[in-house]
């Protein structure tokens, strides 16, 4: 092979390369089993974008990540909690999507919102509540207490899981206690940790797997989100979602984009994309979590219309409670309680 | 072995230039690994050491001051309700748990190994050959993969379960998962190659003439297992324990896949304080005190070793 067929060679491999970039990449970090397939084709075919959907299994790990740098990923899906710390960190762009055409679609719910007001960084992705699941097999009695995992009926002792977020589970204790998330109060905290150390022994496991072990049975109660609440009672008929009358944890993860992203305009268009109600219906049918889009309803699966796990009953509305970002003094002391806990 | 040395002529002066020259040019010729090694490895380490002395940041992140609160932290505990100062029991319960486990699956996978690689080491060769290719066959599949497929058969409604009720054996399932036991069966399936390889090394090297001598004076089985055998194997032994103690020590998927995650080892309790706990230094703090410990397990060993040396 002489200089000339090699230089060739090379100009056809950066014609190649060169190429591919033109159609565009976006470049998704979101949570694990959370991002519809469909909808990325969609978008894939609408916008000619390669899109590349990468696995987080929490926050910390995602902060973690974008702010070590170099991580090549343009979305992010932070919990509200880590919103403003996402945003004092300087890790989000400013990406006014208040602004775009689609915003209209935002319920008014959402549009203003103590994690990020006036919407100047995010857009809805999902949100959901963080109570307790239950089959009603083990246990028939009523599953609407935090009860359930933190003083467990007879005939839950051994069977109860807890899942490993230590701001959630803190979140309903502290609420079982009688006191505000975030709280710094001894006396709260000291009842919460007695309350914590008393249950231990009757818990199965502190672990995640949720959906599938309450599907086949492998738990009887645990900890556990809305939508997967829903997606076990899909596969299991007997699992029914408890909405705890002492207050449960409600939560919101929305999509923003990275500071240093380098697809920002498909960026942009994706985050317009997903406020279309038809699209954001695809993002709820998957993940089974309402979606804060007005006139998605009419494109959602029939059976999510009335599911209780997603429509709160009225009874329950006003007992959840988005969790704010602890201060970093009250983190360390859930996590010393957090660690006793698990010693 | 030490006898060699007295016997050895004296070198010749050009011998002498020679060997010196030989030296500077090894050095010389390593100087790429070395230089691979010190930014490689002790790079990253020396980053943990120095965030180790530094305030924890509001939300992840270090602090630029210097401080020897996370090392404070990692034996004592403040008590968040009266403030009162006590030594750190749930970290030191955690360690102990580690330690203890870590011990106990070195020596169970001694027990199975020992057998497996005297017998691999006793066959034809070609037969040799087959076995530990068998032996190697786990190291194929992830570690994530493989864990899954010890929960699917110690499970309520896993294999082994399914099958002694089957059989009549027992009425309720028995809760076998998320327990210490499960945990360990974890890691000592998972590491009992790490053991075997190395000691069927040393066995194969082993001189089966030695035993037939054991015997003709008059040694019984036990007498030349332990005069003769684990003496001349230890080299192996030592390197298998090794291999399977470190890694165990900072097991993290095993003890939360298998062990439930109510009961925390040193990887996992590292994890949470880079992760959910948001304090960087304390989770620096306790990977130096992980690897001070790998690292005084390692002396143990080394010495171990040469003490058979100098008593064969």
């Amino acid at each position: 092979m002489n200089v000339r067929t090699l230089l060739l060679a090379g100009v056809a491999a950066f014609a190649l390369t060169s190429g591919a970039n033109a159609e565009g990449e976006l470049n998704i970090y979101n949570w694990g089993n959370y991002t519809s397939p469909d909808l990325i084709k969609k978008f894939e075919e609408k916008y000619d974008v390669k899109v590349t959907v990468t696995d987080y299994d929490s926050n910390d790990t995602a902060l973690t990540k974008i702010e070590a740098g170099g991580h090549g990923f343009d979305i992010v899906v932070p919990s509200a909690n880590y919103v403003p710390i996402f945003v004092n960190k300087g890790l989000l762009l400013e990406a006014r999507p208040d602004e775009m055409e689609n915003f209209k679609n935002v319920s008014e719910r959402w549009r203003d919102v103590p994690w990020d007001p006036g919407r100047h960084y995010t857009v809805p992705w999902q949100w959901g509540s963080t109570g307790v699941a239950v089959n009603k097999t083990a246990y028939s009695g009523d599953p609407n207490t935090s009860a359930i995992f933190l003083d467990p009926p007879e005939e839950l002792v051994g069977k109860v899981n807890v899942v490993p977020e230590m701001n959630d589970v803190m979140g309903l204790a502290i609420m079982y206690a009688g006191g505000e998330p975030c709280t710094e109060d001894k006396e709260v905290l000291k009842k919460v940790r007695d309350t914590l150390m008393a249950a231990k022994p009757k818990w199965l496991s502190i672990g995640y797997g949720t959906t599938d072990k309450l599907s086949n049975n492998e738990m009887m109660a645990s900890v556990n989100w809305n939508g997967s609440t829903f997606r076990a009672r899909l596969a299991n008929p007997n699992v029914v979602y408890g909405y705890p009358k002492e207050g449960y944890v409600m939560w919101m993860d929305s999509v923003a984009i990275i500071k240093d992203a380098k697809n920002v305009e498909n960026a942009k268009l994706f985050m317009n994309f997903i406020m279309e109600p038809e699209n954001a219906a695809m993002i709820s049918a998957f993940a089974r979590y309402a979606n804060g889009i007005d006139g998605s309803e009419e494109f959602m699966p029939d059976d999510m219309k009335t599911a209780p796990e997603i429509n709160v009953p009225a009874e329950f509305a006003d007992k959840g409670q988005f969790l704010p970002t602890c201060s970093p003094a009250a983190r360390d002391l859930y996590t010393a309680i957090w660690t006793e806990l698990q010693k | 072995m030490a006898a060699a040395d007295t016997n050895t002529p004296a070198i010749s002066s050009h011998e002498a230039r020679v060997n010196t020259q030989r030296v500077r040019r090894n050095w010389l010729l390593s100087l790429p690994a070395i230089c691979l090694l010190l930014i490689g490895a002790s790079g990253p380490l020396l980053i943990v050491l120095i965030y180790s002395f530094l305030e924890p940041g509001d939300y992840g992140g270090v602090t630029w001051k210097p401080t020897l609160d996370a090392w404070f932290k990692i034996f004592f505990r403040v008590d968040i309700f009266d403030e009162t100062v006590h030594l750190a029991d749930a970290h030191l319960s955690i360690f102990w748990r580690s330690v203890k486990l870590s011990l106990l699956t070195t020596l169970i996978t001694f027990a199975f190994g020992f057998p497996t690689a005297y017998f691999i080491a006793t066959r034809s060769k070609r037969q040799r050959a087959a076995w530990l290719f068998l032996i190697t066959i786990p190291f194929w599949t992830n570690l994530l993969i493989r864990t899954f497929a010890i929960m699917e058969v110690i499970r309520n409604e896993g294999i082994v379960n399914t099958l002694a009720i089957k059989f009549g054996f027992i009425d309720t399932p028995i809760q076998m998962l998320y327990t210490e036991g499960a945990v360990l069966l974890g890691m000592a399936y998972v590491y009992l190659p790490l053991m075997v390889l190395p000691l069927y090394a040393s066995i194969e090297r082993f001189d089966f003439r030695l035993l037939e001598a054991g015997y003709d004076l008059y040694a019984n089985r036990w007498q030349v297992f332990r005069r003769i055998v684990l003496p001349l194997v230890s080299p192996g032994i030592v390197a298998g324990s090794i291999l399977v103690f470190v890694p165990s020590l900072g097991a993290y998927v095993t003890p939360r896949v298998l062990g439930g995650g109510r009961k925390m080892m040193i990887g996992n309790f590292i994890e949470l304080q880079f992760g959910q706990g948001q304090n960087w230094p304390l989770g620096a703090a306790l990977s130096m005190l992980l690897l001070i410990v790998v690292a005084v397990a390692l002396l143990f060993y080394v010495r171990a070793i040469s003490g058979e040396r100098s008593h064969g």
